[in-house]
């Protein structure tokens, strides 16, 4: 083939001279319009205009009342309540779910089926359902006591009197609203983490665990060091929806019942009240500032554990620009 | 060494085996099965001490797979390999194999540099942090020890100035280099090379070797898979041709590459050389 390409400048012909270095004229043309563009958004303004007609014309709405309440003591009290069950579930839910999806991939045939189990009650049940559940729990179980297992069989049998029972706590006090509640959300968010986790795990690719394996690491080093910081990136987006929809969840708290959370204060003004409309609105500017306020957060994490060396989002949807 | 080991050029393994004294590989009859497909049908092969041995072959001929039975990344299906007069991955008592625990089998491949066709380093780290990681993690290094280790090995790979880098700032070849340096900061007494630059440009094919060449020459056992026949006639004091699972034929380079005696050594050669 080369033969073809040659004559062009055969042997002791001189060097070709590189290409480039003409004066070039820079391309014009005219940009494609979109006149549709303009119609929708003349079509969305008129809707726009409409809405916001609305909220300052209906009555229902009834402003005033609405800031005078939503700014109440108890509605203020009951968005930290909200805001600490959020971030002590989701806390509790991460670490349960990175055990679980260890558990999950150890290998271990206990360990897995046990993760499975678990993953497959606590996703199978409702949270409405699993918040009252454990606001119920003290039904069961009176008093929670911490000692060996089955006492009451193997102690007269070895014909000893007593019980092996170590300390115990009263249950209505223990799993009185609020930590039933926790508990609730708690062990149901593990379930979800762990699957978030175990993906992310997996993610990562195969060589990364090899290599490290090479280099004398063990296992639970490997985990740490190498695999765990590299499934961060794919957990954490998942996670930030996670936290935002435990922050909508925690409404489900006024079932168990928690009666200083915030949706159970603020239907309560509204039902007191006969201004339910305006507290339902109060509601949903407070769940949304509280979840604006999260997504900031997310997006400060996600700037933390995905650093420059990986390029940037769009650098990686749409193309790198290392490689 | 043991006195006896230089009488009689044979020394006693933990378990009773008699091994080469020079030997710091041994392999005998190793086969590997996945499933139902046998990938290595009985390989039998001796590393000396200060050897270079590289492994050529068709793809699928098992010998990426052998390299990797060797820091027992893989389980042998059948026979046994030893890396200085250890077994790998076993302890044999009164005749019975035990399965070494984890953190045993980590402190064995913690002996053994291995690098990858696909460099294989941890993105989340700088250069830097790459090469530190297990001499501070296994070992137990103190940090500036560990820098000061990585820094002198850097600087031996051809990269001081990359120590903050990470490793998609980094072309294939100086990714590769980093690689060999992580490997070597552990100080291993054998270095494994599974086609270390197949995955490269041409161009940056040589850097490696180089690299390479720099460390055979101070004295590095090295097992080298690789289709680099230049690399292998220069460097290499042995070569070994495999196909199908088996060593087809072995010698000095020079022999076995432009003497090959066996078939199918020879109908390979003409397709690469």
């Amino acid at each position: 083939m080369s033969s073809q390409t040659e004559p062009v400048n055969g042997p002791g012909s001189p060097e070709p001279a590189p290409q480039g270095g003409r004066p070039a004229e820079p391309v014009t043309a005219v940009p494609v319009r979109y006149p549709e563009r303009w119609v929708a958004a003349g079509f969305v303004l008129v809707l726009a205009a409409m809405f916001v007609h609305m909220l300052f014309t209906n009555t229902a709405f009834n402003w005033p009342f609405m800031f005078d309440h939503m700014f109440s003591e108890p509605v203020v009290r009951g968005v930290w309540i909200t805001l600490s069950a959020t971030v002590l579930s989701m806390i509790i839910g991460v670490i349960l779910g990175i055990v679980l999806a260890v558990m999950r991939l150890s290998g271990n045939p206990v360990l897995v089926t046990v993760s499975w189990l678990y993953t497959w009650f606590f996703r199978g049940v409702p949270r409405l359902v699993l918040a009252v559940l454990f606001g119920n729990l003290a039904i069961l179980y009176t008093t929670i006591e911490i000692g060996l297992p089955f006492d009451n069989y193997w102690m007269p049998w070895l014909g000893l009197d007593g019980d092996a029972r170590f300390f115990e706590i009263d249950a209505r006090t223990m799993l009185s609203g609020y930590t039933a509640g926790l508990l609730a959300l708690s062990l149901s968010e593990g379930a979800y983490m762990a699957e978030i986790i175990r993906a992310g795990l997996q993610s990562v690719n195969k060589g990364q665990t090899e290599a490290a394996q090479a280099l004398g690491m063990s296992r639970g080093r490997t985990l740490r060091r190498i695999t765990l910081p590299q499934a961060m990136r794919v957990v954490i987006p998942p996670t930030g929806n996670e936290t935002i929809a435990m922050l909508k969840d925690t409404a489900l708290l006024a079932y168990v019942p928690v009666t200083i959370e915030l949706f159970y204060q603020l239907q309560a003004i509204g039902a007191r009240t006969y201004q339910i409309f305006p507290m339902l609105v109060a509601a949903c500017l407070w769940y949304l500032a509280i979840t604006s306020v999260l997504m900031v957060g997310q997006y400060f994490i996600e700037r933390r554990f995905n650093p420059g060396q990986y390029g940037s989002i769009r650098d990686r949807i749409v193309g790198g620009a290392h490689r | 060494m043991s006195e006896r080991a230089r009488e009689t050029g044979v020394t006693m393994t933990a378990e009773g085996t008699e091994l080469p004294a020079n030997a710091l590989v041994v392999a005998e009859n190793v086969h590997k099965n996945f499933g139902r497909l046998e990938v290595l049908k009985g390989i039998d092969l001796q590393v000396r001490r200060g050897e270079v041995m590289c492994i050529i072959g068709p793809s699928g001929s098992g010998k990426s797979t052998f390299l990797r039975c060797i820091n027992h990344l893989e389980k042998l299906t059948a026979g046994r390999l030893w890396v200085n007069g250890e077994l790998m991955g076993y302890r044999q008592k009164r005749g019975r194999l035990y399965e070494l625990r984890d953190n045993e089998i980590a402190l064995q491949r913690s002996d053994i540099g291995m690098v990858f066709q696909r460099f294989n380093l941890f993105p989340h780290l700088s250069a830097l942090g790459n090469i530190i990681e297990a001499p501070m993690q296994v070992k137990r290094k103190s940090r500036s020890e560990a820098v000061a280790k990585a820094r002198e090995l850097l600087e031996r790979v051809g990269l001081p100035d990359k120590a903050d880098a990470y490793p998609d700032q980094l072309s294939g070849g100086q990714q590769q280099r980093v690689a060999i340096a992580r490997a070597l900061a552990m100080e291993p007494s054998l270095m494994l090379f599974d086609e270390p630059t197949s995955a490269l440009d041409p161009e940056l094919v040589g850097e490696v070797l180089d690299v390479m060449r720099d460390l055979a020459e101070g004295g590095m056992t090295m097992v080298v898979v690789t289709h680099e026949m230049g690399f292998a006639r220069e460097v290499g004091d042995s070569l070994v041709f495999m196909d199908d699972g088996v060593v087809v034929e072995s010698g000095s380079p020079a022999e076995v590459l432009s003497d090959p005696r066996h078939e199918r050594t020879q109908a390979f050669l003409s397709k690469v050389l």
